[in-house]
């Protein structure tokens, strides 16, 4: 068992918890530079450097750790908006929630029939935290960054998926799925911007008002 | 049963008073201040067992129970700590729920006496006590349960004599994050900064100093050296996970456990230097957090044993 994966994947579900529990946006953002590192970093300390492997994971960290976080803050900044507004699940549930979910990931993962070439037991429980984890604050959170932030936290978990189960993903598919979640969050930033530019903040709960 | 096994606990006993000593030094010395003496709590001790205690007429025997019922839970629940490779002297297996309970009876018996006495300021106080500690408790439970399913021992002295540095090297994130939930717990019950300010008396957030507001004379030498055991108790359970030093001899171990001990003292001063208390609405989030982290840990811990 590689004890350096084993760390890197700790300090993912880490990081999901501690999103989970905070309010401040920026402190969210920064905790999601963390996490998308975090995750660069699992294909690197796995052992067996490729050239392809250390392209693909330096480019997952400098998008994840330092572009996302960039367009995010700037977005945040323009917006002046500092806390979330009243989520939809406090922040003590919300970790209640997420310690559910992990229990769950690793039960499922029970049920599963075990992978011989996994990188570490704990790879499949853990992105099945993180995606469900990242739907759960898509949907939990009224602010747009927020919801961002979680689409990012699934896109992780599918990418430790993807790192650790198959590891031999062609290296194309790999960073044509980095550069749609590029696209994503780019447009995600400019939308945040275009709401709080017409409605004054970045409740997305509000949107609701624009039907009909 | 050897003479190494009392003498941790006896230690504790000695010493306990030193570590809020320290505490207060390491603040003194991050805020550029020569500080109290270290032996401070020794003379705080020494003077209020000389004076007499002053007694509400609204008050029972309840009020006057509390003191010395908690510090013997706490005295008894030190003799349950081992100390490396030596047997707590009241090793038995299952000690581990007897220890949760014991810091629990004091729990119990302090706010008691803290509603006792009739102040809506004690009963805010004793509320905010209780809410706070049925949430520490399953952190506290929970990470021990993790490191008994780890060391397949129900005892804490099998639990802590069982972590050992090849551990260290195979479940070392789960460890790590078991002691991050216990180093929370310890903070918590102690009353300390994140949680609660040791140094405000007339707050109206702060949680333990005001349900002993009643106290004076011997019954207040009595918590201030009870609240030093409950610090050397918990310090003594982090330091046991931190330094497996199973093998070496004894005399070794104690050293080393008791400076581990003075090293736990200063992090805590540490601690209250560098961060601020957290808002009264946000502990609940950071132990709910510490009983996550005691979650993962025990569902790591049941990863690797598979």
């Amino acid at each position: 068992m590689n004890a350096w994966t084993d760390i890197m994947l700790v300090v993912l579900i880490l990081t999901t918890f501690w999103l989970l529990g905070s309010s401040r946006l920026a402190s969210c953002i920064r905790i999601c530079a963390i996490q998308g590192v975090a995750t660069g970093l699992l294909g690197v300390v796995g052992g067996g450097i490729t050239i392809r492997v250390a392209a693909i994971s330096l480019a997952v960290i400098v998008l994840k750790g330092l572009a996302f976080p960039w367009l995010l803050s700037r977005a945040l900044r323009e917006s002046n908006t500092s806390h979330e507004v009243q989520p939809f699940v406090g922040y003590v549930a919300s970790l209640l929630v997420g310690v559910v979910i992990l229990g769950l990931s690793f039960w499922a993962d029970s049920c599963l029939p075990s992978l011989s070439h996994v990188a570490s037991r704990l790879v499949v429980p853990v992105a099945f935290a993180l995606l469900i984890a990242g739907l759960f604050l898509i949907v939990a959170r009224k602010t747009a960054v927020n919801q961002v932030l979680g689409y990012l936290v699934m896109e992780n978990g599918i990418y430790t998926f993807g790192f650790g189960v198959v590891r031999e993903i062609p290296a194309l598919v790999e960073l044509g799925v980095l550069m749609d979640v590029f696209v994503a969050v780019f447009v995600m930033g400019i939308a945040i911007y275009r709401i709080n530019r017409t409605f004054d903040h970045i409740d997305s709960d509000q949107l609701t008002l624009l039907k009909g | 049963m050897s003479i190494w096994n009392f003498s941790y606990a006896v230690l504790g006993l000695l010493l306990a008073p030193l570590l809020p000593g320290i505490t207060n030094r390491t603040k003194a010395v991050f805020a550029g201040r020569h500080g109290q003496p270290l032996l401070q709590t020794y003379y705080d001790l020494a003077k209020l067992l000389r004076k007499g205690a002053v007694y509400s007429r609204t008050t029972s025997w309840v009020f006057r129970l509390a003191p010395p019922g908690g510090l013997a839970c706490l005295v008894v629940a030190l003799f349950l700590v081992p100390a490396g490779d030596f047997a707590a002297p009241l090793a038995f297996p299952g000690d581990l729920i007897l220890l949760a309970y014991l810091l629990g009876l004091m729990r119990f018996m302090t706010v008691c006496a803290a509603l006792d006495t009739g102040s809506s300021f004690e009963g805010m106080g004793a509320s905010r006590e209780v809410q706070f500690s049925a949430l520490t408790e399953p952190a506290l439970i929970l990470g021990l349960a993790a490191l008994a399913y780890a060391t397949g021992s129900f005892s804490l002295s099998g639990i802590f004599g069982g972590v050992t540095r090849p551990d260290w090297l195979q479940v070392g994130p789960a460890l790590v994050l078991v002691a991050a939930a216990l180093l929370i717990v310890f903070l918590a019950e102690n009353s300390r900064i994140p949680v609660d300010d040791p140094n405000t008396h007339l707050e109206l957030t702060m949680i333990h100093e005001v349900m002993i507001l009643d106290y004076s004379g011997p019954d207040l030498a009595f918590i201030l050296y009870g609240a030093s055991l409950k610090l050397w108790l918990l310090g003594a359970l982090l330091v046991n996970i931190f330094l497996p030093l199973t093998g070496r001899s004894g005399p070794l171990q104690i050293a080393c456990l008791v400076a581990g001990m003075f090293v736990v003292a200063v992090v805590t001063g540490v601690i209250e230097s560098v961060m601020a208390r957290l808002s009264l609405l946000k502990v609940p989030q950071l132990l709910v957090g510490a009983a996550a982290l005691s979650v993962l840990g025990f569902v790591l811990m049941l990863r690797y044993a598979l």
